[in-house]
C-alpha cells in the first residue's frame, strides 16, 4: 500500500506542475494572480504598508486638506485632509470582507438546492426550488439587493446580508445544471445500484465533480460581489464614513468634481483594479480546470 | 409543441413567477423594523390617528390577510401614499418611469447594435490588432462598474471638456414637448419639434452611453467567441470554396446562428441596466424611477420601495419574453419544437 501511496502523491504533484503549466501559458492570468496577490497583500498589512494608518477613520488635519497628488500624498488628500492612498489601502479590506463573507454564506446553500433540484430532477422538489430561483432572478440584481439593505440598518454587515439573499440562486443554477446531467451518468447508477444512501450518491459522488467549475465561479464572482458592494456603498446603503469604503469615498468625492478629482477618480480606480485582477484570475482557473459551464 | 404553446407556457410562468415576487416585496416590505403607520403620520401625531390608521391599512389583520389586501390594490394600481412626495406612488410612476425607460431603452440599443458590431469585428479580423484592441477595452468595460464610467464621463465629459450637459433630460431654454408617451425623443419627434429632439437625444449619450458600456462589452465578448467558433465550422469553409464572397457569408449565413448566444444574454442585460441606472441616474441628476426609488430607499418609503421593484420586475419579464420570442426567431430547432431545455 505504501507504494500506492507514494505514487498517488507523485501523480498528485505531476497534475499540480501541468496545471501550473497551463494557467501560468497566459499572461494575462498571471497578471490577474499577482494583482489579486497585492490587493490581499496591501489589505492584510494596510496598517504597515499605508504611509498615514491613522487617517483610515475620523482624522482631520485641515493643513493638508485637499492636497492633488504629491510626493507626501501620491493620491492626494480629501477634504479634512486625509491620504487618499492609506484610505484605500484600508478600502481594500472592507471589499475582500465583502466578498468573502457573501459567498461563504451563498455558496453553501446556493450547492446544496442545487444538487438537491438537480438530483430530483422532474419532481416537485425540482419545482419548488427552481421556481423560487426565477422569483429571486426576476428582479434586477442590484435593484433588490438595495432595496432589502435599504429597509434594514444602513452597514456593512446588512448589506452583506443583501447581497447574499439574492446571490445563492446563480450557484442553484449552475449546480442544478451540472447535477442533472451527472445523475445520469454510471458511476451514479451503480452506486444506487449497490444501496448508496441519497447523501452519499448527493455529496460523495456527485459534488466533487462540480467541484471545478463551483471553484471557477466562485473566482470570479469575488469580483462581482466586490462591484456590487461598492454600489451600495456609493448610495450610502454599505460601508458608512468615517470608514473607508471604496463606494463610500467616490460617493464622497463626486461632490468635489471637477477641482478636486483625484478624491473620487484614485478610489474608483481601485474598485477597477480589484474586479478586474479577480475576473482575471477566475477566467485563468477556467481554462485551467476546463469549467466550460461558468 | 409549436411556436404558440411555447409562449403560451412562457406566459404562464411569468405569471407565477410575478405572483412569487409579490410575496417576495411584501416580505421585504414587512421586514423593516417599526409601526408603517406610524412612519406615514409621523412621530408627533396623537395615537389614535396611528390606531385608525392601523385600522385603515389593516396591519391588524393576520400577515397573510394583509398580503391579500396589498394584492388587490397593486393590481388595480393602487400602492397607496408616498411618504416623501406626499402623493399616491401611482402617479409618481406615471410621471418617473417614462425617463427611465427612454434611459434603458436609448443604453439598450447602444449596447446591443454596439456589441454584436464590435463582437462581429473582432471576429472577422480574429488575432489582428483590431481584435487585440476590442478585447482589451470590452474587458475593462466588463470590470468597470457603470457608476465608475458615469463619474468619469461626467469629469471629462462634462466638466473638464465642458462638451455635454451634465443634467437633466432637456436644456432649461428648451419647452417640454406635449406629453404623448413621455420619451421626450419620441414626443419631439412626434410634435416636429427637431430643437427638442436634439437636445433630449444630446442629454440622454452619456448616462446613456455610461449605463450600456458594461453590456455592451459583455455582448462583444460573447459575439466574438460565437461568431469565432462558428466561423471554423464546415459549413464555412464550404461556403469560400464555392467562392462565396466574405460579406455574403457574413452577411446571409454567420450572423443568424451567431447572434442566439448573444441575444439570449441581452435579457440579462436589461436587468443590469435597470439596476445600473439606480446609480447613474442619480449622479447625472435624471429625473427617473430609478432616483425616485433610489430617495424612497434612503428614506424608508415602503410604498414606493414595493411599487418600483415591481414595476421593475414586470419590465424584466416582458423584456425576457420579447427575448425568448427573438431567440424563437432566430433558432429554428425552436420553431420546430425540437424546444430548448431550460
Amino acid at each position: 500500500m505504501v507504494s500506492a501511496k507514494v505514487l498517488g502523491s507523485a501523480q498528485r504533484s505531476e497534475n499540480l506542475r501541468r496545471s501550473w503549466y497551463k494557467f501560468s501559458r497566459n499572461r494575462l492570468s498571471l497578471i490577474g494572480l499577482f494583482t489579486v496577490s497585492l490587493v490581499v497583500f496591501l489589505a492584510v498589512f494596510a496598517p504597515v504598508v499605508a504611509p498615514y494608518p491613522q487617517h483610515a477613520s475620523a482624522f482631520v488635519d485641515f493643513e493638508n486638506a485637499s492636497r492633488p497628488p504629491c510626493r507626501t500624498y501620491p493620491f492626494g488628500t480629501d477634504v479634512v485632509g486625509r491620504d487618499i492612498m492609506s484610505r484605500i489601502f484600508f478600502g481594500f479590506r472592507f471589499s475582500l470582507m465583502m466578498g468573502v463573507v457573501v459567498l461563504s454564506l451563498v455558496v453553501p446553500p446556493g450547492v446544496i438546492l442545487g444538487l438537491v433540484a438537480g438530483y430530483y430532477q422532474g419532481t416537485w422538489v425540482d419545482t419548488v426550488i427552481m421556481r423560487t430561483t426565477d422569483i429571486f432572478l426576476a428582479v434586477p440584481p442590484l435593484v433588490l439587493a438595495l432595496a432589502i439593505a435599504s429597509v434594514l440598518t444602513p452597514n456593512l454587515f446588512n448589506a452583506m446580508l443583501a447581497v447574499s439573499l439574492m446571490w445563492w440562486p446563480w450557484y442553484c443554477r449552475l449546480v442544478y445544471g451540472l447535477a442533472s446531467t451527472l445523475r445520469h451518468e454510471f458511476f451514479v447508477a451503480s452506486a444506487e445500484t449497490i444501496g448508496a444512501s441519497r447523501f452519499h450518491i448527493l455529496f460523495r459522488e456527485i459534488l466533487p465533480n462540480c467541484i471545478s467549475p463551483i471553484f471557477t465561479k466562485m473566482s470570479l464572482d469575488m469580483g462581482w460581489v466586490i462591484l456590487i458592494g461598492s454600489s451600495l456603498s456609493f448610495v450610502g446603503l454599505g460601508v458608512q464614513p468615517p470608514r473607508p469604503g471604496l463606494g463610500t469615498m467616490v460617493a464622497d468625492g463626486s461632490k468635489y468634481l471637477p477641482d478636486q478629482w483625484w478624491i473620487a477618480v484614485f478610489p474608483a480606480l481601485a474598485i477597477v483594479l480589484v474586479v478586474l485582477g479577480f475576473n482575471l484570475l477566475g477566467d485563468g482557473l477556467r481554462d485551467m480546470l476546463g469549467a466550460e459551464e461558468v | 409543441m409549436g411556436f404558440a404553446s411555447f409562449l403560451g407556457r412562457r406566459a404562464v410562468h411569468s405569471v407565477f413567477v410575478l405572483l412569487g415576487l409579490s410575496i417576495l416585496i411584501f416580505i421585504i416590505a414587512r421586514i423593516m423594523p417599526g409601526d408603517p403607520a406610524r412612519m406615514a403620520v409621523g412621530a408627533r401625531a396623537p395615537q389614535w390617528v396611528v390606531d385608525n390608521l392601523r385600522e385603515q391599512m389593516h396591519l391588524n389583520d393576520p400577515l397573510y390577510v394583509q398580503y391579500v389586501y396589498w394584492l388587490r390594490d397593486a393590481m388595480r394600481g393602487d400602492f397607496g401614499i408616498s411618504l416623501v412626495t406626499r402623493r399616491p406612488v401611482a402617479d409618481d410612476i406615471r410621471e418617473f418611469f417614462p425617463a427611465t425607460l427612454e434611459l434603458a431603452l436609448f443604453a439598450g440599443i447602444i449596447n446591443g447594435a454596439g456589441g454584436i458590431i464590435l463582437g462581429a469585428v473582432s471576429a472577422w479580423q480574429k488575432d489582428k490588432w483590431v481584435d487585440n484592441v476590442v478585447r482589451i477595452v470590452s474587458y475593462l468595460g466588463v470590470v468597470t462598474p457603470s457608476f465608475v464610467f458615469a463619474i468619469l464621463f461626467l469629469l471629462l465629459f462634462g466638466m473638464a471638456l465642458d462638451w455635454m450637459p451634465t443634467m437633466g433630460r432637456l436644456s432649461a431654454d428648451i419647452s417640454k414637448p406635449p406629453l404623448i408617451t413621455g420619451l421626450l425623443t419620441v414626443d419631439s419627434l412626434l410634435a416636429g419639434d427637431f430643437r427638442a429632439f436634439f437636445d433630449a437625444l444630446w442629454h440622454l449619450i452619456l448616462p446613456g452611453v455610461a449605463l450600456a458600456l458594461g453590456g455592451m462589452s459583455q455582448e462583444a465578448r460573447i459575439t466574438r467567441s460565437t461568431m469565432s467558433d462558428n466561423l471554423t465550422k464546415d459549413y464555412i469553409a464550404a461556403e469560400r470554396s464555392l467562392g462565396i464572397p466574405g460579406s455574403v457569408i457574413m452577411r446571409s449565413f454567420l450572423l443568424k446562428p451567431s447572434l442566439i448566444p448573444t441575444v439570449s444574454i441581452l435579457g440579462l442585460d436589461f436587468a443590469a441596466t435597470l439596476g445600473n441606472a439606480f446609480l447613474v441616474e442619480l449622479i447625472f441628476v435624471w429625473p427617473g424611477l430609478s432616483r425616485y426609488g433610489i430617495n424612497a430607499m434612503l428614506r424608508k418609503d415602503l410604498n414606493a420601495i414595493s411599487a418600483v421593484i415591481l414595476v421593475l420586475g414586470v419590465v424584466f419579464i416582458i423584456t425576457n419574453i420579447a427575448v425568448d420570442i427573438v431567440v424563437a426567431r432566430l433558432d429554428p430547432r425552436i420553431q420546430l419544437g425540437a424546444g430548448r431545455s431550460e
